[in-house]
């Protein structure tokens, strides 16, 4: 068996003096989907944003396709472009149109030839159901739609991996479906993903493994249906039980 | 009201050589200051320590010196070290310099008024710092600074006045030479008004069409 995609030994972080990472150790395969849920303040959006750099971290190691991850050395740039992300808040670029935002990583990045850029850009838009709003400006697209332009952006990259940070906390309840939709044919085409998300229902179905974190470590894991269907320990039973019937 | 008129047509010609000097020194020093002032922001902006106090303690050093002490400095102070300038040089160099502090602090506002979402996003697909500012911050801190870069526009033009304290022959200091020699005050300072303004509407309607050119794709 080949190497994990992503590679994660003992990483500890600490804000100042309180601990958010408390030796966090896992690794996601090439073509497996991982989702990471667990209460807010866990550490779930933390290690994700270790994973691509936006964020260090004090101890242990996290490795990519075999390169170490350091947000402040140059090659930090190389394992972005492989590791493509996307956001809670979409974060699109709201000076430039649908299209431009996707092309934008492939040609001022990777030097694509222009043309080559846009059709594939087209194509991608295309994909997530976005054909026609290729001129649209982000203020002019609805949550949902933003953020499936952000997942078009993210593919733009060619990426190995792509890592979704809650994708659908900030969208309206009957825009959620279609960003999952589209993450879900992500999953079947074969993308290596990991997910931070509270959509119990996605992680059930697409996730081929569950990690719960509460605290900064990782209480449980498995496959999907074992965490999510009869979680062993009484943190994950609790969670979950909040979560899924929260009145 | 007819004197006015023979009047005007006579120093007309006097002050708008004068009008020539005032925009040269006021084109020339806003491309100055807004280049350096670019260039103090980004150095504010870099997250490089010993940069960002470099660049503030310039920024706040020519924004407690009077522009007039400035200019006087470059103009009087500077050949005695061997640094001779026209007065036409020093006068675009000093309103240049002096307000590059401005512009700085201008543009640094909007900067810092961007998302950090922004940043992250262009992280993520593998940009750089450069890369980042360029494609990603300026463009649209842009629309931001436009408005208050208008005023300094304005400001600057104004200012231009100042140069005329070393020996620039822009419009106040023709104004100034035609009126203590005919003594017509009125007609003198009223035509330097008027020209002043006559400037200024320009300036005003370009500063408008650039934010409404930058201003695409925004929400209104």
């Amino acid at each position: 068996m080949s190497a994990p995609m992503i590679e994660i030994a003992g990483v500890t972080k600490s804000f100042g003096a309180f601990p958010v990472l408390k030796g966090i150790t896992a690794s996601v395969d090439k073509g497996e989907v991982v989702c990471l849920i667990g209460p807010s303040g866990s550490g779930k959006s933390t290690i994700l944003r270790c994973i691509n750099g936006l964020e260090s971290y004090d101890g242990g190691a996290i490795t990519i396709d075999g390169a170490r991850v350091e947000h402040d050395k140059p090659s930090i740039i190389g394992i972005r472009t492989a590791m493509a992300m996307v956001f809670q808040r979409f974060n699109l670029f709201p000076h430039r149109t649908a299209l431009e935002n996707v092309v934008e990583g492939p040609i001022f990045v990777k030097k694509e030839p222009r043309a080559e850029a846009m059709e594939r850009g087209r194509d991608l838009l295309a994909r997530v159901g976005l054909a026609d709003k290729v001129d649209a400006y982000p203020g002019q697209l609805s949550g949902g739609q933003m953020q499936r332009v952000a997942i078009a952006r993210a593919l733009a990259m060619q990426p190995k991996a792509i890592l979704f940070d809650e994708p659908t906390s900030a969208l309206d309840p009957e825009l959620v479906g279609e960003v999952l939709q589209v993450m879900k044919s992500l999953a079947d085409d074969g993308m290596t993903m990991l997910v931070v998300t509270h959509e119990m229902g996605f992680a059930r179905e697409v996730a081929d493994r569950v990690l719960f974190l509460d605290g900064g470590v990782i209480v449980e894991q498995g496959p999907a249906r074992d965490v999510l269907g009869a979680p062993s320990h009484p943190r994950t039973q609790d969670f979950l039980r909040r979560v899924l019937r929260p009145i | 009201m007819q004197t006015f008129l023979r009047d005007a047509t006579q120093f007309l010609p006097l002050l708008l050589q004068g009008v020539k000097f005032t925009l040269i020194v006021a084109l020339g020093s806003l491309a100055l200051s807004t280049v350096l002032g670019l260039v103090w922001a980004l150095m504010r902006v870099s997250g490089i320590g010993w940069l960002g106090t470099i660049a503030k303690v310039i920024v706040n050093t020519l924004r407690g010196i009077p522009i007039l002490v400035q200019l006087f400095y470059i103009y009087f102070v500077l050949p005695e070290f061997g640094i001779a300038l026209t007065a036409l040089q020093a006068a675009i160099i000093g309103l240049g310099v002096a307000y590059s502090a401005y512009q700085s602090e201008n543009f640094r506002a909007g900067i810092e008024a961007i998302d950090h979402g922004q940043v992250e996003a262009a992280q993520s697909i593998g940009m750089g710092w450069g890369l980042t500012m360029r494609r990603v911050i300026l463009p649209q801190a842009i629309r931001l600074v436009l408005p208050p870069y208008g005023n300094i526009m304005v400001m600057m033009l104004k200012d231009s006045s100042q140069a005329s304290t070393i020996t620039v022959a822009e419009l106040t200091l023709q104004g100034t030479l035609i009126a203590s020699s005919t003594f017509k005050n009125m007609t003198v300072y009223s035509l330097v008004a008027l020209l002043y303004l006559a400037m200024c509407l320009p300036l005003m309607g370009f500063v408008s069409w650039l934010e409404r050119r930058f201003g695409k794709g925004t929400r209104r």
